[in-house]
């Protein structure tokens, strides 16, 4: 009876950590489910917005400009922002007001990106922080499932601030 | 004849079952809770629990930390191992950097190696994101006579001020 138990239970602990094992090869490989929340990216991605981000971009160096993505926060490494990358490493950025007069530019340094939200006047992003390590990218969003009326690919950026 | 393929058939099941356990598995504890790795290069060399080249070390991935290998913000390819001197808040006497006192910005650090001058780390790109850490060696595993616990110490004469200091 004891020993029945005892398989039972311990036949059960291996199944959760290997399904457990291979969710997080998935997850961490492959891609996951997001949540989106806040308005920095408005009107590409609106608040509770569910979308999919791939992984595989991020860790074979295929991000490119105007990819929208997921990454760790500089300044929190619990918080996540989701972003479009407007510069790589190497490119000439426009970091003065389009109203200004004087335009001030500056270069992304190396194994940098610059990153900005669609919503230029709501959005915490590279204009106040400067540039962001590549290695904080989590991953490229690929797809919008949720809600259904806008399901697909994401659209263009709407600002004009890739050069 | 048949008997020998049905066993041939067990046994690539069994492999194949196998290798879809081993391998998640795998790639989880490595990712998740601990991992080796070779140290290249010398800028850690000259004190303390003395990392050489090619010092094998274990590393658990976890919050504390001393010397810390973490993605380099130059190349995201590549690792670098640096000693943690400074976390958020603290003040820093730099030594080559462009300014001569730096505070740590929130939700990073400031790493150095203890080779001054052979490493390249805080003092040529500034403070660290702490989202760019990997986990925090514990252990000299190779070569066997040097087995030892890594602890945590500061090198003489570096670290973040105090408050006294700063005042004064």
């Amino acid at each position: 009876m004891f020993r029945r138990v005892l398989g039972t239970t311990l036949g059960f602990v291996g199944y959760t950590i290997q399904y457990g094992c291979i969710a997080h090869c998935a997850f961490e490989y492959i891609g996951e489910f997001v949540i989106c929340s806040g308005p920095s990216m408005e009107p590409t991605i609106v608040n509770r917005d569910i979308v999919f981000s791939e992984r595989m971009s991020r860790h074979l160096c295929k991000i490119q400009k105007g990819d929208v993505i997921i990454a760790k926060s500089p300044f929190d490494p619990k918080l996540n922002i989701c972003k479009r990358v407007i510069g790589l490493e190497g490119d000439k950025i426009c970091t003065s007001a389009p109203s200004d007069v004087f335009k001030t530019h500056t270069y992304v340094p190396k194994g940098h990106v610059w990153l900005e939200g669609d919503n230029l006047r709501n959005s915490t992003d590279s204009r106040s922080y400067g540039p962001v390590p590549y290695a904080l990218i989590r991953g490229r969003i690929c797809l919008k499932l949720w809600p259904l009326h806008s399901f697909g690919t994401l659209s263009e950026s709407p600002t004009r601030r890739i050069i | 004849m048949a008997q020998r393929a049905t066993a041939g058939r067990r046994y690539l099941r069994a492999f194949v079952s196998g290798f879809f356990i081993a391998v998640p598995v795998t790639v989880t504890v490595l990712d998740r809770f601990a991992y080796l790795a070779r140290v290249e290069g010398a800028s850690m060399q000259p004190t303390a629990s003395h990392l050489y080249e090619h010092d094998l070390l274990v590393f658990p991935v976890c919050f504390m930390y001393v010397y810390c290998p973490l993605r380099s913000p130059r190349n995201p390819q590549q690792k670098i191992i640096k000693r943690v001197i400074g976390l958020e808040g603290d003040f820093i006497r730099t030594l080559s950097y462009k300014n001569r006192y730096v505070r740590v910005p929130d939700g990073h650090f400031w790493i150095e190696g203890d080779h001054h001058g052979h490493s390249l780390d805080s003092n040529s790109f500034g403070p660290v994101s702490v989202g760019l850490l990997h986990g925090r060696a514990s252990h000299i595993i190779w070569p066997p006579n040097r087995w030892q616990r890594i602890r945590a110490s500061l090198p003489a004469n570096r670290g973040p001020l105090d408050t006294e200091e700063d005042e004064g």
